[in-house]
């Protein structure tokens, strides 16, 4: 059986170690977002294990129509979990791939199968994390404050994770989460399809771009960064040909707003 | 490189779909009528057990039907003849409409009143009969809308969604003599129903699609709305179904559960005004209906789909389109952008067995990949990955594994390859991939502000100054 996107998950006891699958996105564009994502996960008491040699779960070329190669790069991330923790990442998108897309990838070989599987049972995107396994009690000691949330198809159609996301800031007492029009749709970034489409992908984000500004909330919160980068980019974009110096629509990672919130280290 | 002036199935879908994203007019068409329709299925679906129920139902019937296909396609055609019903198969679009010219030219009919059915646009059966001397008119209002303004459908069910009531109505002044220009909606429908009222009675010839096919009863189901399509069925001396082979079920009860998903996941509606079950010609005694009954079944294509077992879960729809109505992508270019009979994604998937992958390639790549159609499925169709199978298909080598459809390998480039390539390697690598990311993070300031189509709509992507990897190596003791 392949693991369903339907039916219900069984979560662990919260475990004493966990690795971390940062992303490749996260690595090079939003280490902070991954330096976050490890602060959330040790003040739980979670030890973090990072596997120096990730690179990138082979979404890109999965979805581009090159299963060859996406499997020469998945098959890599294959061997990085030797042991039986959770695999912590803070994407609902790179986490869906792991988890659904990999017994798919390697359905043609029975070893490489059996690993695939195994794996996806322990792959977990981070807010789904820690609202059911590390139980994530926090209060919130920032300044009040109105944001929007966006949460990626995959995480909401693969992993179910928009729910915990949304829990997560209504945790949070002096943060109102405005709600946008048609926030189940898609922001148009689609990977390659940002840059294979380019018409229709603007297109698309123009119109999120607009419901999230229409809310008036002051900042976006994403935990997939793919949506996060293609929303504020365009938002940049407008910003610049308005010639206007301050954002519009500034935003970050949820685990980044998560830890700002949380940790007493700033507003 | 071709010398020829014609644009690849690329850039003329990029061509068609950028008209249409400009197009700010017809995008609030389409924006407010699915959101109309999204809203209507919702209020349609208020038990979400109920309706894990139901699609475990009617995805089963569906694979089931296809499991069996062609001991129930046998089974269709004896009970059909046996009910006096003619069953003629066709391997292809020309050979469809040669059976229905044939059968037109021996009972010499002129006029044909269609109702409405999809199977017909894809063979171009409008088209093949007018080349023939002989009438084809719509009369389903939104098809009739259409035929009027000489364009085609934009939406499976829907197909005049791209027109709005002033086009509507000035599209009537112009066409139809002695109309006079009203915006009020039920008074356009008025007029066109005037004028079809008389067709339906001078028509020889009536055409119809099927919704289902019942193999057990010998029985084929007609789901509708306007009441046309009995009048197509039950007026005219002939009638002609035309369906694809796929639409066949075993028993009458399987029909109840797909009929349910079907109205509620298209229109929102809890049941049709009309759903027409025709099982025999015009019985002595009776009163109306057709001396003549006859279907084609079409192949098309289809079995293309069916010989494969990941493709053959194409053949599940049942043509509601609830996968268009709640996709991004058909919202923001309608349906002519896709420039294929059937848009949408389910037009991305079925079109490239109906017309080879080489004319029908770029539809598997216009998706995000989302899954909104993969969330509304009534037959839980798996559509992200037919199209993520479908984008491997085209880019396949040719003569390898990964290549099996008519036109597998037609938008593989070297160019994109060599990337993926490089990519893999350099991605399944670790020396490679630090370097180039320690390279990219340390040039950061040479980052490109132009990054191709990414900036045309967004400011450029900067690496971080340091990889998570360089600050977390600092972090730790």
């Amino acid at each position: 059986m392949e693991t369903s996107c339907h039916s219900p998950r069984q979560y662990p006891p919260k475990p004493g170690n966990a690795y971390l699958f940062a992303t490749c996105l996260v690595d090079q564009f939003a280490p902070e977002a991954g330096l976050d994502t490890v602060r959330l996960l040790e003040r739980e008491g979670i030890v973090v294990h990072f596997p120096p040699d990730q690179t990138c779960c082979g979404q890109p070329a999965y979805t581009s129509g090159y299963p060859d190669e996406a499997r020469a790069v998945a098959r890599r991330q294959l061997d990085l979990f030797p042991e039986p923790w959770p695999v912590v990442v803070p994407s609902g998108s790179c986490a869906a791939m792991m988890r659904h897309h990999y017994p798919k990838l390697f359905a043609d070989d029975a070893a490489l199968l059996a690993k695939a599987r195994e794996l996806s049972q322990r792959v977990f995107e981070l807010t789904e994390f820690l609202v059911h396994v590390a139980g994530f009690k926090h209060s919130d000691s920032g300044q009040p404050c109105t944001i929007a949330l966006h949460t990626s198809c995959h995480a909401r159609r693969e992993m179910g994770s928009h729910e915990t996301s949304a829990t997560l800031l209504a945790g949070l007492a002096k943060v109102r989460v405005e709600q946008q029009a048609r926030s189940e749709e898609c922001c148009g970034f689609g990977g390659t399809f940002s840059i294979r489409e380019p018409d229709i992908s603007a297109a698309i984000v123009s119109d999120k771009v607009d419901s999230l500004c229409a809310t008036g909330a002051e900042r976006v919160v994403s935990a997939d960064c793919g949506c996060l980068f293609n929303i504020l980019g365009r938002a940049a974009k407008l910003d610049q040909i308005a010639g206007r110096k301050t954002p519009t629509l500034p935003g970050e990672h949820i685990a980044s707003f998560l830890w700002r919130r949380t940790s007493g280290k700033q507003a | 490189m071709s010398q020829m002036a014609m644009p690849d199935p690329a850039s003329a879908f990029r061509q068609r779909s950028r008209s249409a994203v400009d197009d700010s007019a017809q995008r609030q068409n389409f924006r407010s009528a699915m959101d109309y329709l999204q809203a209507k299925r919702r209020t349609q679906f208020p038990d979400e057990q109920e309706l894990v129920g139901l699609r475990d139902l009617g995805e089963a019937i569906r694979r089931y039907s296809l499991a069996n296909l062609p001991r129930l396609l046998e089974q269709l055609e004896q009970n059909l003849t046996a009910n006096g019903i003619r069953v003629h198969w066709a391997e292809n679009a020309e050979e469809a409409n040669a059976i229905a010219l044939a059968i037109a030219r021996r009972v010499e009919a002129r006029r044909i009143v269609k109702g409405k059915s999809m199977v017909s646009e894809e063979i171009g059966f409008n088209h093949a009969m007018q080349a023939a001397g002989i009438e084809a008119l719509e009369s389903d209002m939104g098809e009739y809308i259409v035929q009027l303004a000489g364009e085609t459908p934009s939406h499976i069910i829907m197909p005049a969604i791209h027109k709005t009531k002033q086009a509507i109505a000035a599209l009537f002044v112009e066409k139809i003599p002695g109309v006079e220009y009203t915006e009020d909606v039920d008074a356009l429908i008025q007029i066109g129903r005037r004028v079809l009222r008389r067709k339906f009675a001078e028509a020889d010839i009536g055409l119809s699609g099927v919704n289902f096919a019942v193999a057990e009863t010998g029985t084929l189901c007609l789901v509708e709305n306007e009441g046309n399509g009995r009048m197509c069925t039950t007026v005219p001396r002939v009638h002609i179904a035309v369906t694809g082979i796929e639409k066949v079920v075993e028993k009458l009860e399987h029909v109840p559960p797909l009929f349910s998903l079907l109205t509620r996941s298209a229109t929102g509606q809890a049941v049709t005004t009309y759903l027409n079950l025709i099982s025999h010609p015009r019985q002595p005694g009776e009163k109306d209906g057709p001396e003549e009954v006859h279907l084609i079944l079409i192949d098309n294509g289809r079995s293309q789909a069916y010989a494969d077992a990941q493709l053959r879960t194409t053949l599940q729809c049942i043509r509601c389109g609830a996968c268009m109505n709640h996709c991004p992508v058909y919202a923001r270019i309608g349906g002519h952008a896709y420039g294929t009979t059937y848009p949408g994604p389910i037009g991305a998937i079925v079109s490239p067995h109906m017309l080879g992958l080489a004319a029908t390639y770029p539809l598997a790549f216009a998706s995000t990949l989302c899954h909104a159609c993969v969330e509304v499925c009534p037959v839980r169709i798996p559509i992200t990955d037919l199209l993520i199978r479908l984008r491997n298909e085209a880019q396949a080598q040719p003569g390898t594994v990964n290549a099996s459809l008519r036109g597998s390998g037609a938008a593989r480039t070297a160019l994109v390859s060599a990337i993926w390539n490089a990519w893999a390697l350099i991605y399944s690598r670790l020396g490679l991939y630090c370097l180039t990311s320690w390279f990219m993070s340390r040039g950061r300031a040479l980052s490109p502000i132009e990054q191709g189509a990414w900036t045309r709509s967004r400011t450029p992507l900067t690496p971080a100054p340091r990889r998570l990897r360089d600050l977390l190596k600092d972090r730790r003791p």
